[in-house]
């Protein structure tokens, strides 16, 4: 079956390093979640060990899932809005006008400044639009928010 | 005692003037005085009764304590033969202050307390300053921490006054010019109540960018009214006629008040006098009663009989019992919020009023809706009643009265109600406009230049090439109605047999109205509802049309969209369906609707991305009053939008529309300052 795309797929991908800081991530939970579960081992049945196990394999599940899920990152940059999609899973478009631009930020957190990536989020007046193109090699973040602030400026709109 | 009140009785005399002469003069090109006197950019002090009714009441409270407290004693005192209180004073504190001689201490702290409670509030009330230019408002408040808010008036989401029962006995009242975001209101409280709506009409007139005398010319012609018949019943108004001598003024400001206090605030030269619905109490009260909360109730009483009688133990009767008790109060609140509820087209928006001893009166100006849900209740199916919410910009964390003007816009009406109030809100697509867009589409085809009002006072504007001459405009207000009554008969005529398309929406299935419904397999997700889960596009608006059982339909006027999405999980995927998610500001209204057709979605999905550039491009509610005529803001600030949009489907490129008829009309706009460099990448 067919994956759901746009009519003009001209994606741009994310940097394929961004799959670190989600490993990072994803471990640290991981270890918290089966942590929560280690108190269960005192009752001593079998099924207290089982579910740490659970927990373990899920978590690996999902981390063997993170570089296609980093490949789904996508985004386009159309004549008159932005174009984000995500997920293989859960499968999830945005387009943003970019007159509808309030701010953009950038965000840097320890292993993503580590590789030298940058997160950009593009917000609007509206909570749930929810737009953010994560891990963009830092140059071409601070490019990327420059052309898009330029564009938003081009197109102004109000609220 | 009466330290903080000297001039809460009456304004100072000299203000007296002012008040009396503001009602008179509105006809003349200035503006009226005592607006022209609080909007010339100074710096102005609020209301002198302001710290009485912001916080001084609880002083007034404190004292009656007090005083209650004393009061036993102080009849003892007095009345010899009355029962003198016993010796040991418990439980009286008076009593104990008294016995123990401290009744000198006591009075002093008590005086000095006063002395300071009223230097702080008088401070305040000296500190608390604002000021209103052509571009900001501005307010200056605090006397330690000093706050100083300013807003750009062309930001103005909505101008709001409320009047408290106790402000309205002082003839005051609080305005709140709304802005977009959590508490970002810029509230003046108290004004004088007069003053507080003639600044709500200046400050819409400049927010609006339309010139004086345009306004003056075109001022109480209301959206139907005959153009010739200006200011109707003006000089009749009681009250305004300024005497001279001081004892009459004193019995003509009484009566001011009293005619204040009997009009429910709509200032009857900015607004049609009446509303556009009429609220019926038996309606209102039996509509509360038939709310989801009834059915929770009833709910949660069936619970408690049959646990009742299956335990033979009561616990779930208590466990309830507070939820019950409090019920009457959330009724009867309901109620008294949504009496004498009013709402009606003004120059400046929409104007909606209600509350019965505390009212509130607010004007949203046009294009500061940012979606609208008719939605209908089980209960309420079948008596026809609906309610109409809408999500805004500005949003209050505190409640109070403002809150339920916030979101709802109609608390109850039947079908001809809440066709007459989308009439208000989405002209271009109930009733008379919408004929109108009918029948400029036939118009544009025959290519025959527009027969509109809008239209016409566009090609006005188009000979004074955008400069906004204070000419140029009056010459479109005072040529537009005029071309278009006539018009206008004919497409009220046509009106009548036109299918309004939200209207549609309220009660059909299937494709009736245009709609594109869920398929055939998205009944596993949509029961009953997956013949009316549909969406359709219209002039400068989607529709999402939801619910078999709770039946609601969510419009979004384009313009105001910021961004939309598209999503699929696992489950949808199987079916082949997706989810379309239209994203505006915040609100009670989530514009989503699921179970829809993927390839369905992703059309959509697309459309209104381009859709939205485009109409966004094209609106001008910015400046409601800057291009067009102020005759008739509902229909003629949409009518661009509309154009826009019969030139857009032509042009297949995303959001750059070809030189068509639609784009000649709107080249005046372009000359306006903020569109300049927009123009630039287009062909």
């Amino acid at each position: 079956m067919d994956r759901l795309d746009v009519a003009e797929p001209a994606w741009t991908g994310i940097s394929p390093k961004y799959v670190w800081p989600e490993f990072v991530g994803w471990l640290i939970t991981g270890l918290l979640a089966a942590a929560a579960t280690t108190p269960l081992w005192f009752i001593g049945a079998w099924w207290c060990y089982a579910i740490t196990a659970a927990v373990v394999v899920v978590m690996v599940v999902v981390m063997a899932f993170v570089p296609r899920r980093v490949r789904s990152i996508r985004y386009q940059l159309r004549e008159d809005d932005l174009l984000v999609r995500r997920g293989i899973l859960y499968l999830r478009f945005v387009a943003v006008p970019y007159g509808r631009m309030q701010l953009i930020d950038i965000n840097r957190g320890p292993v993503v400044r580590a590789l030298g990536l940058s997160d950009l989020k593009f917000v609007t007046a509206a909570a749930s639009s929810g737009v953010t193109i994560p891990g963009l090699p830092e140059a071409e973040a601070d490019s990327l928010r420059d052309r898009l602030v330029e564009l938003a400026e081009s197109r102004r709109a109000g609220l | 005692m009466s330290g903080p009140l000297p001039g809460e009785g009456a304004p100072p005399p000299a203000d007296q003037p002012a008040t009396a002469a503001t009602p008179a003069t509105p006809a003349t090109p200035a503006a009226p005085a005592a607006v022209a006197e609080l909007t010339d950019g100074e710096w102005h002090r609020l209301h002198p009764a302001t710290p009485l009714l912001k916080g001084g009441i609880a002083l007034i409270v404190v004292l009656g304590i007090i005083v209650n407290n004393a009061r036993e004693w102080v009849v003892g005192f007095f009345v010899p033969g009355g029962r003198r209180p016993d010796g040991d004073g418990e439980g009286d504190p008076f009593g104990y202050v008294v016995e123990h001689g401290y009744l000198g201490f006591v009075l002093l702290g008590v005086l000095v307390v006063v002395a300071v409670l009223v230097l702080a509030f008088w401070l305040s009330w000296r500190m608390n300053t604002f000021r209103v230019t052509e571009e900001i408002v501005e307010v200056r408040s605090g006397v330690v921490f000093r706050t100083n808010r300013r807003a750009r008036l062309d930001r103005v989401q909505g101008i709001n006054i409320q009047r408290p029962v106790l402000a309205r006995v002082f003839g005051a009242a609080k305005l709140e010019v709304s802005q977009a975001g959590d508490d970002a209101n810029v509230s003046l409280a108290y004004l004088r109540s007069v003053a507080a709506d003639d600044l709500r009409r200046e400050i819409l007139r400049r927010a609006s960018g339309v010139q004086r005398s345009a306004v003056d010319g075109v001022r109480a012609a209301p959206a139907q009214a005959a153009p010739g018949q200006v200011v109707p019943g003006q000089p009749g108004q009681p009250g305004q006629a300024a005497p001279v001598d001081p004892r009459q003024r004193f019995v003509g400001l009484v009566e001011q008040r009293a005619q204040d206090f009997l009009s429910d605030g709509l200032d009857p030269q900015e607004a049609p006098p009446e509303s556009v619905v009429k609220v019926d109490v038996g309606r209102l009260i039996g509509s509360v009663l038939l709310s989801g909360y009834t059915l929770f109730l009833v709910a949660a009483a069936i619970a408690v009989v049959v646990s009742v009688r299956l335990t033979g133990e009561f616990f779930l009767l208590f466990a309830l019992l507070p939820a019950v008790l409090g019920s009457s109060g959330y009724y009867i609140n309901r109620v008294t919020k949504s009496l004498r509820y009013s709402i009606s087209s003004s120059r400046d928006g929409i104007r909606i009023g209600y509350g019965l001893f505390s009212t509130t009166n607010e004007t949203l100006p046009p294009g500061r809706i940012h979606s609208v849900r008719v939605s209908q209740p089980l209960l309420w199916r079948p008596f026809g009643w609906w309610q109409i919410s809408i999500n805004r910009a500005s949003r209050s964390s505190t409640d109070g009265s403002g809150h339920q003007g916030n979101s709802t816009l109609l608390p109850v009406g039947d079908e001809t109600d809440v066709r007459r109030v989308l009439e208000l809100v989405l002209p271009e697509l109930v009733g008379v406009a919408a004929a109108e867009v009918q029948a400029e589409e036939q118009a544009e085809e025959a290519s025959v230049p527009p027969a509109e009002t809008g239209a016409g006072t566009e090609t006005a504007g188009t000979e004074t090439a955008g400069t906004e001459t204070a000419a140029g405009t009056e010459t479109a207000a005072g040529t537009g109605p005029a071309l278009a009554e006539p018009e206008r008969a004919v497409v009220h005529e046509r009106a009548s047999h036109t299918l309004s398309l939200v209207e549609d929406g309220l009660t059909s299935r299937g494709s009736e109205g245009g709609f594109t419904t869920s398929p055939r397999r998205a009944a596993v997700l949509r029961w009953f509802s997956w013949r009316r889960n549909g969406f359709r596009t219209a002039p400068g608006a989607l529709l999402l049309r939801k619910g078999a059982i709770w039946r609601e339909l969510v419009v979004v006027p384009l313009p105001r969209m910021q961004s939309v999405g598209l999503s699929q999980g696992p489950l949808l995927r199987r079916l082949r369906l997706a989810a379309v998610h239209l994203h505006t500001v915040q609100g009670p209204i989530i514009a989503t609707i699921g179970a829809l057709d993927q390839d369905d979605a992703m059309a959509f999905f697309e459309g209104a991305a381009r859709d939205a550039v485009t109409s966004a491009r094209a609106d001008r509610t910015h400046r409601w009053g800057a291009s067009s005529a102020p005759v008739a803001p509902a229909a003629a600030a949409p009518a661009p939008l509309a154009l826009e949009f019969e030139s857009d489907p032509s042009s297949a490129g995303a959001g750059a529309p070809s030189s068509s008829a639609g784009e000649q009309d709107l080249s005046p706009f372009a000359d306006a300052p903020r569109d300049a460099p927009r123009e630039e990448p287009r062909p």
